[in-house]
């Protein structure tokens, strides 16, 4: 049974539809992305799983769990951090983690998980005087110290530096490692591509894809593209067979083809014995299958 | 985890950010008895009779005259001020929304912020009284009792005006724009820049229909030991019935 079943999820707001006909599933153990641009709609969908807002129609269970009816019991099993959340200013970091703690039946060790986020050396510093990424870590360690089995991180490295950003992808991975299933929402590709098992690629407030982010590439793309400069002459016909090929007049040869097309041409060069100079892949990244997929206009 | 100690921890919790803020701390629990204080200390009228024309009044002193209208500026400081700027900066920043992640209501942290509130009002009351009454000569309330019930209405209508504020303001700036512009007008009508008894009767009858006024009045009647301020606790009582329900019902957790 999966974690999280979400089945034709309807939201709006006045007239507009924040949320128009969402269905997933996350599985146990996974790291889900839930993806998407500003504004398609993935915030209101993990808040509704999250208990957080109620759906105008469709079902969401988690864990078995209705998140309108049973929501009590959900606040106990899924940590919620949620996008844009601050601390009281002057609240130190050990005092709001033991003070989360005390709200759940079974919370984690306050002490370990501060040292598990690399906050041990800010345990006495207050929220106010916490880096970006030290307050977005502390972020998840409060939605983790209730021990939860499902963890929704909504835009976690969202105006955060480069390096920050990496530290705390690490730190997901690492929850990820405790057996703790985990949605992440984000509208980075990078992300998504980084740290997600699956992805569900959200747009105006509908799913366009679901799968690994290897999936949505390959549904996406088109083909792949080998530029090279040939170390000899290529037979005539050689590359053809396998490739759509275009001879620049620099003497570059530029292949185009779908599924193991980079495969198939260089072997038939090696086969020759011609080797592949100044050789350059484009691959399709998850970047140009999010365009393909959510992209309204057609060309 | 019960969430009665939910509430504790909360409380507690809140208690130590409520000192950490300087401005509260001043404001809230010293600035009364400083005022009090200071003006005994420094103004000619202090120790003079507060009305010569008035039987009763020609019986306090000029401070004792003034003793109930800080004690209503102390409530106006908590009720009006610090609550509702707290709660929409808990708002603004999404402390509120984050609390309802949790198994415990984000209720708990208002009643933990008035908590707080009336624990500070408390320590102020009984420091502006002791500092008045031992410096300045503000002489003892004349009916204590009248006195204390006349306190409980204050503080329940000037928190309900002060809940519908936090109900509803978006961040802590929009709280204190609000909150401000509602303490300085309560402030006018409760006396703190001229008696009540000295202003024209047409802001005297106004001021007996606002909390703060209707406040002031009932306190000084207490103290001074005027008639039994009936109206003027009526007035409070409606106020607190009709702000209470308003502001549980506008209140907003994001």
């Amino acid at each position: 049974m999966p974690v999280i079943q979400v089945e034709h999820l309807h939201k709006r707001y006045g007239d507009t539809v924040a949320v128009d006909d969402v269905s997933l599933e996350v599985h146990r153990g996974e790291i889900f992305g839930v993806l998407g641009r500003n504004g398609a709609g993935k915030t209101t969908t993990v808040e509704i799983v999250g208990g957080l807002r109620q759906a105008d129609s469709g079902t969401v269970r988690v864990l078995g769990l209705d998140p309108v009816r049973d929501r009590s019991r959900l606040r106990e099993v899924v940590g919620l951090q949620l996008q844009e959340s601050q601390l009281q200013p002057k609240l130190g970091v050990r005092e709001a983690l033991d003070l989360y703690a005390s709200f759940y039946p079974d919370p984690a060790d306050p002490a370990q998980l501060l040292d598990e986020l690399g906050l041990t050396d800010r345990a006495d510093a207050r929220f106010e005087q916490l880096s970006g990424g030290q307050k977005q870590r502390l972020s998840v360690a409060l939605a983790l110290v209730g021990n939860p089995q499902v963890a929704i991180l909504d835009e976690l490295t969202t105006g955060l530096d480069p390096h920050a950003r990496r530290d705390t992808w690490e730190v997901v991975e690492r929850i990820r490692d405790r057996g703790v299933t985990i949605v992440l929402v984000t509208h980075l590709m990078e992300e998504a591509e980084r740290l997600c098992d699956r992805i569900a690629l959200i747009d105006a407030g509908r799913v366009v894809a679901t799968g690994t982010p290897g999936d949505l590439v390959a549904r996406a793309t088109a083909e792949q593209v080998l530029r090279f400069r040939p170390s000899g002459p290529v037979p005539v016909g050689l590359l053809e067979t396998v490739a759509t090929v275009t001879h620049a007049d620099d003497g570059t040869i530029e292949a185009r083809g779908r599924d193991n097309v980079v495969q198939d041409v260089l072997v038939a060069l090696a086969q020759h014995g011609i080797r592949p100079e100044s050789l350059r892949l484009e691959q399709s990244s998850l970047e140009d299958a999010f365009v393909a997929l959510t992209s309204h206009v057609e060309v | 985890m019960s969430s009665s100690s939910a509430l504790t921890r909360l409380t507690v919790v809140e208690s130590r950010l409520f000192l950490r803020e300087p401005s509260n701390a001043f404001f809230a629990v010293l600035f009364p008895a400083v005022l009090l204080t200071v003006l005994g200390l420094v103004m000619p009228w202090a120790d003079q009779p507060f009305d010569d024309t008035d039987p009763v009044l020609s019986q306090v002193n000029g401070i004792t005259g003034y003793a109930p209208t800080v004690l209503a500026l102390a409530v106006a400081t908590v009720a009006l001020s610090t609550f509702p700027t707290t709660i929409g900066n808990y708002r603004g920043r999404g402390v509120l929304k984050r609390l309802s992640t949790t198994p415990v209501p984000p209720s708990r942290i208002l009643v933990a912020q008035v908590l707080v509130n009336l624990g500070a009002l408390l320590v102020a009351a009984v420091l502006m009284y002791v500092l008045g009454a031992a410096v300045v000569g503000v002489a003892a309330p004349a009916d204590p009792l009248v006195l204390l019930l006349a306190l409980v209405l204050t503080v329940l209508a000037a928190f309900a005006v002060g809940s519908v504020i936090a109900a509803l303001a978006p961040t802590a700036a929009a709280a204190t724009a609000w909150g401000m512009s509602v303490y300085f007008a309560s402030l006018f009508f409760a006396g703190v820049w001229l008696p009540l008894p000295l202003m024209p009767d047409v802001i005297q009858t106004i001021a007996g229909f606002t909390p703060l006024g209707a406040g002031s009045e009932a306190l000084a009647a207490a103290w001074w030991g005027q008639p039994f301020p009936t109206s003027s606790l009526l007035v409070m009582a409606v106020w607190t019935v009709i702000g209470v329900p308003v502001a549980a019902r506008l209140f907003r957790w994001s």
